[in-house]
């Protein structure tokens, strides 16, 4: 016998009093225990972006190139020629990953992969956008090592590269870590499918793994704070099986390609009932499902606990009876369960039985996003921090006194070193499509039968986000898009993971909608639509909310793989540009923190519209094939973007810049739209030419060579001990991880 | 010539070896499923990397009873040319067609990254385009390539040249930092007695285009694909 259910069991559940009167009314009676389990977890923030669709619907969503738009399917889908589609998307595990940080970032790829082959599209790459406190502290070690295993071991045995993302280091993500996993894949047009369910005696089929009580209500586990009760948690967190996804992405690419479904979604959060009611929803139909059919690997589960289990790698297909042998078939071929366990009915109800008798019979459409689901607009108050970050005056701040030492130290910050340590421990070589891996500005991945690429890139500077939303998510998006160009590609679409603290706070509230508004204005002025992701709030352990950390995860087509560019100095004697004028921007830089202790000021000023000149101008001058290298200008500002560009190859470059400015600006000022790029001599006339069409400054500033990295009379370091302090932070921290 | 990669359920390095054999003018490449018992008439069959059965035991454990395992330990035994590579080695070892143990890398993590191989012995079926030492760059990636055997074992492999590939620093020396596993002599790659089984860790069908970053793999590749028995 299920409890009862009264107003208790409801808020039990994470709901309030008036969405309890709205299921009543809906329901026109009291819901069973089955029932308020899944409307808990179908109205949780997770699933029904309930307190962020209002503001999210104001991106811009739409392209001449867009396939499958944002929240239109599991993933968004962007034309890229040749009868080609590249799907893509990035989403938290967040709160998983801090209580248990292994299972909780493997589950978090593994969620990521299966939004991608759901669509059709088989994963092409990977890449992880990464979050913690500082690694002076013992616990945030044992997270991060924990992250980088459970992310290594799950892309690793599936079989998919890892080709870049990011790592940042701050205390604001000391108790709460941010994990945000992004896919990428490669998609036949004809091959793409949809997670609908219609056709009344059309049959649905659970498909993949074995049904048991992991992770169940990890949705609603991820809409609330973290806090000394989220240990009592771990039971929320799935557990991940790399093997059987791999097998399930076989069998499920196969009964694609031989077109024998009418619908397939995954299973992720709110596990089967997340999968039915959406499906249906979209279809505009009902579903009965038996309950007591679902394959189960533990004793005695109740209809309760099977609608809401999060077990991993499980499919919902649903496909016309003809079908079902050869769907089975498939299954059986690569190990693994096709079970039926319930069809497409009539009307528009979800109705689960159990044991002859009802459980649940709820309209699908009340349970959505963009159906019956709650969408609220919460309060916004302006921070009062804000201003007086605002208002610090930089003149405040003695330059450093030695700049060499200063540019040891940002190269050894560990936001800035290098992060081969992380990365050595993924497989980013696997499908042998790896043009450029982890460490350049965008991974690239190559198209096969075609002369294209792919660039991807995840960017987000949290610091700047916190102390100015709306101008640091435009940063983001600037960021994102010019790693992309610089690399060779047009950015074509954004995908993002907006993660923040706990919306019912008017001021969190004030820094999501704002830059929500910041990257809105971004996106439209790159023409990169977003094409969907994931909104993750309650980012807060007992001392803090995080950074408002609006993650962006941008695509970019590379025309021709013979544009493929990187940021390292190729040879002796090229050489070196900037575009772009470096100002006195200092305001919430790395150096600010790193030398001076202080996350603070006024952020560089963005111009979206000189930014895309500046991402058109570097983008003409790698198509005319006379780029050798290019980066761009972004954390640590240009000294350490130029000794970044030394390290692959060991050589070392001389460069005079324009003074007039603080000496630590003109070093290690992050000033926005700024890029450096190398060419042989012979190139000067054409890159003059090219650049008058631009009406942006480029101007030669050094010469490629030698074995020390000269700057006027401020930096003059041999490259290969810059580099020891670069490459050696992060291992320092790690290894005393295995000595204690 | 007619090139067989089998697949094992959890194989990811399959369709990596096709695309690199399929490089070579002339040749057929076909899969082979693990629960055949059927080599399709394959003149070189190939056990491609991956986390066969998931690896959750021992690599490679318990690929070597899967069905088609029969079929090549028999092939081999009468002298068919089969190459393990880092999955598939660990298979060959379990299998017993090589000798030796894989143990989990010595820092217990993952490691990929580019190593630089020196070849020890070209007079092979499987090295006969490359030079002895010649080095060559491909990248390794694998929890467990940490190769060990008895000093007996060790001193017969060296003494008869069947250690095929060694990991060497860019100079062509051998080096601790080098060595991406701790393989004992820094051995990448080892041949049986009579010639016809050869494993190794390092991937050279990802370094068969220069886009990647190397084609040196292809030394391997043509090897096995030109050479007529």
């Amino acid at each position: 016998m299920e409890p009862t259910v009264d107003l208790k069991t409801a808020k039990d559940h994470g709901l309030s009093e008036e969405e309890y009167q709205q299921i009543t009314e809906i329901l026109g009676r009291t819901p069973t225990f089955t029932e308020i389990g899944i409307y808990s977890v179908m109205w949780s923030e997770h699933c029904s972006y309930k307190n962020s669709i209002a503001q999210l619907k104001t991106l811009p969503r739409e392209g001449p190139a867009l396939l499958a738009k944002a929240g239109d399917e599991n993933a968004g889908a962007i034309d890229i020629g040749d009868g080609l589609a590249v799907v893509f998307k990035i989403e938290s595990h967040n709160h998983p990953s801090a209580v248990e940080p292994y299972q909780g970032a493997a589950t978090g790829v593994g969620g990521i992969l299966r939004d991608i082959f759901t669509m059709g599209a088989r994963p092409v790459a990977v890449l992880n956008s990464l979050r913690f406190g500082s690694l002076e502290n013992p616990r945030v070690r044992y997270l991060f090592d924990g992250v980088i295993r459970g992310i290594g071991d799950y892309g690793n045995c599936f079989g998919v590269p890892d080709i870049g993302g990011e790592i940042y280091f701050e205390d604001a993500y000391t108790g709460n870590p941010l994990v945000n996993a992004m896919a990428v894949g490669i998609a036949k047009h004809s091959e793409l499918v949809s997670a609908v369910s219609k056709g009344t005696g059309n049959v649905a089929l659970i498909v993949g793994s074995s049904t048991g009580r992991d992770g169940i209500h990890g949705a609603t586990f991820a809409s609330e704070e973290l806090s000394e009760k989220s240990e009592a948690r771990r039971p929320s967190v799935q557990i991940g099986d790399p093997f059987t996804e791999k097998l399930l992405l076989e069998a499920s690419l196969e009964i694609i390609r031989k077109k024998l479904l009418v619908g397939i979604q995954d299973m992720g959060a709110a596990g089967i009932t997340c999968s039915s009611s959406e499906m249906s929803a979209k279809g505009k139909s009902g579903m009965r499902i038996d309950i007591d059919k679902v394959p189960v690997r533990e004793e005695a589960m109740t209809p309760y606990e099977i609608m809401l289990s999060e077990s991993q790698e499980r499919m919902l297909v649903v496909c016309a009876p003809e079908n079902i042998a050869e769907v089975k078939k498939i299954f059986e071929k690569w190990g693994l369960h096709a079970v039926e366990i319930g069809s497409v009915i009539d009307g528009g109800q979800l109705i689960v039985n159990s044991n002859g008798g009802k459980v649940a019979d709820i309209p699908a459409d009340s349970l959505v996003l963009g159906g019956g689901a709650p969408v609220y607009i919460r309060q916004q108050k302006r921070p009062d921090y804000l201003d007086k970050h605002q208002k610090f005056n930089l003149m405040s701040v003695p330059a450093a006194g030695d700049m060499n030492e200063a540019l040891e130290k940002l190269l050894a910050s560990p936001n800035i070193a290098s992060k081969k340590w992380v990365y050595q421990q993924y497989d980013t070589s696997v499908r042998t499509s790896t043009a450029v891996g982890p460490g350049s500005s965008a991974g690239i991945i190559r198209i096969r039968k075609t002369d294209k690429a792919l660039a991807v890139s995840t960017d987000c500077n949290g610091r700047y986000c916190y102390l100015d939303p709306r101008q640091g998510a435009k940063i983001a998006v600037a960021e994102s898009a010019l790693n992309v160009a610089v690399s060779g590609g047009r950015p074509v679409g954004v995908t993002n993971c907006l993660n923040f603290g706990n919306p019912h706070d008017p001021e969190i509230y004030y820094q999501f909608a704002e830059s929500v508004a910041g990257m809105g204005e971004a996106c439209a002025a790159f023409e990169t639509p977003v094409t969907g992701g994931n909104v993750s709030f309650y980012n807060e352990d007992p001392e803090r909310a995080v950074y408002p950390t609006p993650v962006i995860g941008m695509v970019g087509v590379i025309e021709n793989t013979s544009h493929i560019t990187t940021i390292s100095f190729k040879e002796a004697g090229h050489h070196i540009y900037l575009i772009g004028q470096t100002k006195d921007e200092l305001g919430g830089s790395e150096y600010l923190k790193t030398i001076h202790n202080k996350v603070t000021g006024k952020l560089p000023l963005i111009n979206l519209e000189n930014h895309k000149k500046t991402i058109d101008l570097i983008l003409e001058l790698i198509r005319s094939k006379i780029v050798l290298s290019a980066q761009d200008i972004s954390d640590g500002g240009l000294a350490v973007a130029l000794a970044e560009c030394c390290f692959p190859n060991g050589i070392g470059a001389q460069l005079t810049l324009d003074v007039g400015i603080r000496p630590d600006s003109l070093l290690f000022g992050e000033t926005q739209s700024r890029v450096i790029f190398t060419a042989a001599p012979a190139g000067a006339i054409t890159i003059e030419n090219i650049a008058a069409k631009y009406d942006l400054p480029v101007q030669k500033i050094g010469t490629t060579g030698g074995p020390d990295l000269k700057i006027n009379e401020l930096i003059d370091m041999p490259v290969a001990k810059l580099r020891r302090g670069y490459e050696g932070a992060i291992p320092a921290y790690m290894e005393s991880v295995i000595k204690t | 010539m007619k090139i067989g990669i089998v697949v094992f359920p959890g194989s990811n390095c399959d369709y990596d070896a096709y695309q690199a054999f399929k490089l070579i003018e002339g040749v057929e490449v076909n899969y082979l499923w693990h629960g055949s018992d059927n080599l399709n008439s394959s003149d070189i069959i190939v056990l491609p990397g991956g986390f066969s059965y998931g690896d959750y035991l021992r690599s490679g454990s318990i690929a070597r009873f899967s069905r088609i395992m029969k079929k090549v330990v028999d092939f081999a035994n009468g002298g068919g040319y089969v190459i393990g590579i880092c999955n598939g080695f660990q298979i060959l070892l379990e299998s017993g067609l090589l000798p030796g143990a894989m143990m989990k890398n010595s820092n217990l993590r993952f490691v990929c990254r580019e190593v630089v191989l020196r070849v020890e012995n070209n007079n092979t079926r499987f090295t006969s385009a490359a030079s002895v030492g010649q080095l060559l760059r491909m990248p390794v990636a694998h929890g467990e390539g940490n190769y060990y055997a008895d000093p007996g074992v060790i001193s017969e492999l060296e003494l008869s040249g069947r250690v095929i590939f060694r990991y060497v620093n860019p100079d062509g020396v051998v080096t601790a930092q080098a060595n991406p596993n701790g393989s004992i002599n820094s051995i990448a790659g080892i041949i049986n007695e009579r010639g016809n089984v050869m494993g190794m860790m390092p991937h050279p069908e990802r370094a068969c285009e220069l886009i990647l970053g190397s084609a040196d793999g292809l030394n391997i590749v043509k090897s096995l694909c030109e050479t007529t028995t």
